[in-house]
C-alpha cells in the first residue's frame, strides 16, 4: 500500500510509535495516553496480532477497544480478568511493553514523573509521584512518547527525581548490567529516537517530514547521536489511517499535539 | 458476631499518630464517608497509606496527615491532585514515595507477618536514594542486590464495598477490587463501609460469593452507608462524579478547602449527601468510558 499524502502529525506519530510493538510477540502492550494507546492498538490490529491489551480497567481484550464513548450495543472482547493487582504479576514476569509520557527524560534515559525544582522535601512543582515507573523500567521494555520535544523534557542535567532506571552507570545496581535496561523507541513531535548510540547515547532514528537534525539537537538538552544519513519517518498508509480512524472515532488524536499540525511540515 | 457500627464508632477507634490504610484507587471506590468522618473529628498526625485520590487531598488539606506513603496521588481524568500538591510544595508532609507494586508488596509483607519482601523494583531510582527507611540488601542466593520492601503494617484500614452482611462478609461487585484484600489483611482493624447491607443468605449463590475477596475474620466493622464512596465510584452502582471533582479542583484556586468544606462536609453524611443532590443523584452517575 502506498503512503498517504494527507495525514496529521498525530497520525504519523501513532504509526511511528506502533513500530515499537512490532517484534514484541505475545506481551501486554500498555499505551498510556491517546497516541501511545492508538499506537499499541494499531500494532495489535496489523503487525503484531499476538499483543495483549487491557480495557484500561480490569479486563484483558482480544481486540482493542475504540477510544471514548461506544455504542449501546458495543460489547468489548474480554478474554480474562486483569485487575490492577494482576498487572504486577505480569509486569514482574517481564511480558509487557509500556509506552508512557514522562515529564523529563535525561541523557541516561532516566525519567521523572514526580517532582520538579526546589528540594525533595519541598518541591517547586509536585506532579503524580513515581507511579509504576520504577517497576516498569527494571522489569520490562519501555518506550516513550513526547508531544512537545523541548529542553524542558530532554533536560541538560539529571532528572530532578529519578522515577525510572536508565543507562546511568552511577546508579547501576550491584549485579546488574546496563544492557538489562531496555528502552525501545522515543517518539516525539519532531522525530523518532532510541538509546542505541555509543554507550547507550540517545540516537536519532528518523526525522518527521520537514524537520532537520539541527532542530532536534536545538531542542534537546544533551547530544543526540546522529549516524550518517537519517531517514524520514515513513508516512502512514491509507489502510493504517483507516484503522486509526476506526479505533478513534471521536478524533481524540486531534487534541494531542499543539494545533494538530499536518504530518509533513516546512 | 454482629460487626455493624457507625462512622463515628470507626473514628473513635482511630488515635492520633496511627497508620491508616485507605482502599480503592485514585477516583475509584474510596471509603469517602469514613474519610469525611475523620475530617469532622480532631484526629491528627496520621500516617496515610493509599493509592491516593481526593481521600489523600482532603486529609492533607485539613492537616490530618503527618506522613504519606504513596506511589501517586491523582484523580486520573484530572491528573494532578491540587491539595496533595499544595501539601508537598509547602513541605507540610513527610513522604515515603514508592512504586505502585512496592506498595502492594509492603501490604503483603504486613499481611504475611514478614519484615520485608525482596524485589528489584526501585533499584537505580530515587525510590532507594530518597527513602532512608528502605534498605538495599545482598541476596543469600545470588550476587545481586535487592530492595527489601518493608512491611507496611497498618493500625487501621478503611475500605468501601458494594455489599456486606453484619458479620463482615464484604462483596466488591465492580470489576476490580484493587488491593483492598491486602489492605484488609495488613491492618489490625479493618472497617468497611458498604452501599448495601445484605442478609448472609445473599452469599449462598456462588456467583455472589465469588466476589468476596477476603474472609470475614479480616473485617472488624461494617458500616452501611449507601452512596458512601461519593464522589469516587462504586462500580457497578455508580461512577465517579466528574463535575464534583472539577469543582473540588477549582476550589484549590478559588475559595480554598474551607469553602469546599463549608459547602459540602456538614455535620453528618446525610448533610453531605443533601449538598450533592442526594442518594438518587449519586446512584444516577454513569460509569466512565476509557
Amino acid at each position: 500500500m502506498s503512503a498517504a499524502t494527507d495525514y496529521t502529525l498525530a497520525e504519523l506519530c501513532i504509526v511511528a510509535a506502533s513500530r515499537a510493538f512490532e517484534k514484541d510477540g505475545e506481551v501486554l502492550a500498555t499505551g498510556i495516553g491517546v497516541i501511545p494507546r492508538l499506537a499499541a492498538s494499531l500494532a495489535m490490529k496489523t503487525t503484531n496480532p499476538d499483543l495483549m491489551m487491557t480495557d484500561s480497567e480490569a479486563w484483558l481484550l482480544s481486540e482493542p477497544n475504540p477510544l471514548g464513548k461506544r455504542g449501546k450495543d458495543f460489547m468489548q472482547a474480554n478474554e480474562t480478568w486483569m485487575g490492577f493487582s494482576r498487572i504486577f504479576d505480569n509486569v514482574w514476569s517481564g511480558r509487557r511493553h509500556a509506552m508512557l509520557g514522562p515529564t523529563q527524560i535525561d541523557r541516561w534515559g532516566q525519567t521523572n514523573t514526580s517532582a520538579l525544582g526546589g528540594t525533595y522535601e519541598k518541591p517547586k512543582v509536585m506532579m503524580l509521584g513515581a507511579r509504576g515507573f520504577p517497576g516498569n523500567s527494571i522489569s520490562h521494555p519501555n518506550s516513550f512518547f513526547v508531544p512537545g520535544h523541548s529542553k524542558q523534557v530532554f533536560i541538560e542535567g539529571e532528572c530532578d527525581f529519578v522515577s525510572s532506571i536508565g543507562y546511568n552507570p552511577a546508579r547501576l545496581p550491584k549485579g546488574h548490567k546496563l544492557d538489562d535496561v531496555d528502552i525501545r523507541l522515543v517518539v516525539t513531535d519532531l522525530c523518532v529516537m532510541d538509546f542505541g548510540g555509543p554507550d547507550h547515547q540517545l540516537r536519532l532514528v528518523s526525522l518527521h517530514p520537514g524537520i532537520t537534525a539541527a532542530q532536534v539537537q536545538e531542542n534537546t538538552g544533551y547530544p543526540v547521536h546522529i549516524d550518517g544519513e537519517v531517514p524520514v519517518t515513513a508516512a502512514p498508509t491509507q489502510a493504517q489511517l483507516d484503522i486509526i480512524a476506526a479505533l478513534d472515532p471521536h478524533n481524540q488524536r486531534a487534541a494531542q499535539i499543539k494545533d494538530n499540525p499536518p504530518g509533513a511540515r516546512g | 458476631m454482629n460487626k455493624q457500627m457507625t462512622a463515628a464508632d470507626v473514628v473513635a477507634q482511630i488515635e492520633d499518630g496511627m497508620t491508616v490504610g485507605i482502599g480503592g484507587w485514585g477516583p475509584r471506590r474510596k471509603p469517602m464517608a469514613l474519610v469525611r468522618e475523620i475530617l469532622r473529628s480532631d484526629v491528627k498526625d496520621l500516617t496515610v497509606v493509599s493509592y491516593g485520590g481526593a481521600d489523600v487531598g482532603l486529609l492533607c488539606a485539613t492537616g490530618k496527615v503527618k506522613k504519606l506513603v504513596f506511589a501517586f496521588v491523582s484523580l486520573d481524568f484530572i491528573p494532578l491532585e491540587p491539595y496533595f500538591r499544595a501539601a508537598r510544595q509547602s513541605g507540610a508532609i513527610e513522604v515515603m514515595e514508592i512504586d505502585e507494586g512496592m506498595l502492594l508488596l509492603g501490604l503483603r509483607a504486613a499481611a504475611w507477618g514478614l519484615p520485608f519482601i525482596p524485589t528489584e523494583v526501585g533499584l537505580g531510582t530515587d525510590i532507594v536514594s530518597r527513602n532512608p527507611g528502605i534498605k538495599v540488601i545482598d541476596s543469600p542466593y545470588d550476587d545481586k542486590e535487592w530492595v527489601a520492601m518493608p512491611a507496611l503494617k497498618l493500625d487501621v484500614s478503611l475500605l468501601h464495598a458494594d455489599r456486606a452482611d453484619v458479620r463482615g462478609v464484604c462483596q466488591i461487585a465492580g470489576p476490580d477490587h484493587y488491593m483492598d484484600d491486602w489492605f484488609a489483611r495488613a491492618a489490625d482493624k479493618t472497617f468497611v463501609s458498604c452501599d448495601e447491607l445484605v442478609d448472609s443468605s445473599f452469599f449462598h449463590d456462588p456467583a455472589q460469593a465469588r466476589l468476596v475477596h477476603w474472609e470475614r475474620a479480616a473485617t472488624t466493622g461494617v458500616i452501611p452507608i449507601p452512596g458512601g464512596a461519593h464522589p469516587t465510584s462504586c462500580a457497578p452502582l455508580y461512577g465517579f462524579d466528574v463535575p464534583h471533582f472539577q469543582a473540588y479542583v477549582a476550589s484549590a484556586k478559588e475559595g480554598g478547602i474551607q469553602a469546599y468544606l463549608d459547602k459540602h462536609l456538614g455535620a453528618s453524611e446525610e448533610e453531605y449527601q443533601a449538598s450533592v443532590g442526594g442518594l438518587d443523584a449519586i446512584r444516577a452517575i454513569g460509569m466512565p468510558v476509557y
